[in-house]
């Protein structure tokens, strides 16, 4: 038991250094511009057709789901306004956020374990890189920028996938619809939506960096790496998403 | 095939390792390690596998940190330099890794590029390209520069990941296990470069090895790391003229049986 705690302990120490040189490293010169740009594009502009794809079919399933309920009360025409509270204010940043956990934290896990395995991180090392700065730093970036990126990204397609829905049913213009969901979405809920994204993207950053960069040697630590990069990712971000909510429930009184 | 004389400097100790210890855990790898490397010298370190030959170059060039002792590269104690001073030293040292270490993802003109690229910034493309040709070249692999690492045999990555190191012009090379799962033939070919490089880039260099047909061919002197300590030192008949029963079987394994 005493072990455990002991082993605990230490992953937090280790956790809080790997924290603290991120910072340290992010904003010391010289600074990794080429391969932040890299990276952004990797993780980015790769997983926009996923995200999209998702983001549509997110926003026409939950109008579809929801208009049954509406209809009970004779209230479809709230459908648009319904729809632009949900994504923007939960489902665009989470569903971003757990996508880009699969796809994102699983690739830098591996990546990253991978060139641990194969020593290709010494050899950078020997060769007069930093490779925690060119490595680790360029990555956290490039998630922390792209995921709320995405997360706008999601929210439009998911909006349109909404509209197609409801047009399915209903006679509805894209303008009205569109003016309909912006007259609900305050200023708050844009802001909080770009909070949990930057919150997220750095954690998926973050956390699959720090397992893939201090991953077990041998192809079985790959594979784990790549496992715990998504398992941690999740988890984190699920924990971030119930805080954030208490705290922007406190906080959204006070500034509206 | 005997080693051709060198040419050395025995005043001049580019490496002074003294008192040296490392642990793992409770694990002791090594114990009070003394060794100097010569300029111009090509050192065998020879031992049993585990016994901490690769840690003791990874020592060296600071990717490990000893527990105890003092590692003096160039004239710089590398356990006392900060972060950017150390990667500065670094670049006078070439590191061959056993599995050649080549960065999968790029092609072997881009591998040779990236520290001539992030270590000299102000060369022009020409340069770069000129200098990635010359050390390709002198491996004789010109005909590989667009291959992916995935592409090239075993022997072929071990000389992509030398001209990797040469690209940097290093005074320092350490090879981790240089002729490690080659055939006999490939392992030749290594050995013959290991002496190419001594030779044309006046290199000063350290050989991890257990071959001990690699060990005769490129080393002017030996050590052998035994229970953690450099118990015998050498020329190749000095260290195996003896009877103790830890150094035997390596001479009888690699030479009678």
């Amino acid at each position: 038991m005493g072990r455990k705690i002991n082993s605990l302990l230490l992953e937090f120490a280790n956790i809080h250094r790997f924290l603290m040189r991120f910072f340290r490293e992010a904003v010391s010169p010289p600074y990794e511009f080429k391969e932040i740009i890299r990276q952004c594009y990797e993780v980015g502009w790769k997983s926009f057709p996923l995200i999209g794809l998702t983001g549509f079919i997110v926003g026409f399933v939950f109008t579809k789901q929801s208009r049954p309920s509406l209809e009970d009360f004779g209230a479809t025409s709230w459908l648009p306004a319904l729809i632009s509270i949900a994504i923007v204010r939960a489902l665009a940043p989470l569903v971003t956020a757990l996508i880009a956990s699969g796809k994102v934290g699983s690739q830098i896990g591996a990546e990253l374990s991978s060139m641990n395995v194969t020593e290709q991180i010494d050899a950078m090392e020997v060769s007069g890189t930093n490779p925690f700065k060119y490595l680790v730093v360029s990555r956290i970036l490039a998630t922390t920028i792209m995921i709320p990126v995405l997360c706008f990204y999601i929210a439009a397609i998911g909006l349109f996938g909404g509209y197609l829905s409801i047009i399915g049913q209903d006679q509805l213009s894209l303008l009205s619809f569109f003016t309909q969901v912006f007259d609900k979405i305050a200023f708050i809920d844009v802001f909080a939506m770009t909070l949990r994204a930057i919150v997220f993207g750095f954690t998926i950053g973050f956390a699959s960096c720090y397992i893939g960069y201090n991953s077990s040697k041998g192809t079985e630590g790959v594979g784990k790496a790549a496992n715990s990069a998504v398992v941690a990712s999740m988890f984190i971000v699920f924990i971030e998403e119930l805080l954030i909510v208490q705290l922007l429930a406190v906080i959204t009184p006070l500034i509206t | 095939m005997e080693k051709i004389k060198s040419n050395i400097d025995y005043n001049d100790a580019v490496i002074d390792v003294e008192n040296l210890s490392k642990s793992f855990g409770d694990r002791q790898i090594l114990r009070d390690v003394d060794l100097k490397l010569f300029r111009g010298e090509n050192l065998v370190v020879l031992g049993r596998s585990g016994t901490g030959k690769s840690v003791l170059i990874k020592l060296i060039s600071g990717l490990l940190k000893p527990d105890s002792g003092t590692i003096n590269v160039l004239g710089e104690v590398v356990n006392d330099l900060k972060e950017r001073e150390l990667m500065q030293l670094r670049l006078k040292i070439g590191f061959s890794f056993q599995n050649s270490a080549l960065y999968d993802s790029m092609t072997v003109r881009e591998n040779l590029e990236f520290p001539l690229v992030r270590n000299k910034r102000n060369l022009t493309r020409a340069e770069i390209d000129k200098e990635v040709e010359d050390v390709l070249e002198g491996v004789g692999l010109s005909q590989a520069i667009n291959q992916m690492p995935s592409e090239l045999s075993g022997g072929q990555k071990k000389r992509i990941g030398i001209a990797r190191t040469l690209i940097l012009r290093p005074d320092i090379m350490l090879y981790d296990e240089p002729t490690a799962g080659l055939d006999p033939i490939t392992c030749l070919d290594i050995n013959t470069l290991i002496n190419e490089v001594q030779e044309r880039y006046r290199t000063s260099s350290i050989i991890i090895t257990h071959d001990l047909a690699c060990a005769k061919m490129v080393g002017d002197r030996m050590v052998m790391l035994l229970d953690g300590r450099f118990e015998r030192q050498g020329k190749f008949e000095e260290i195996f003229d003896t009877d103790d029963a830890r150094v035997k079987p390596f001479y009888d394994y690699n030479f009678i049986v």
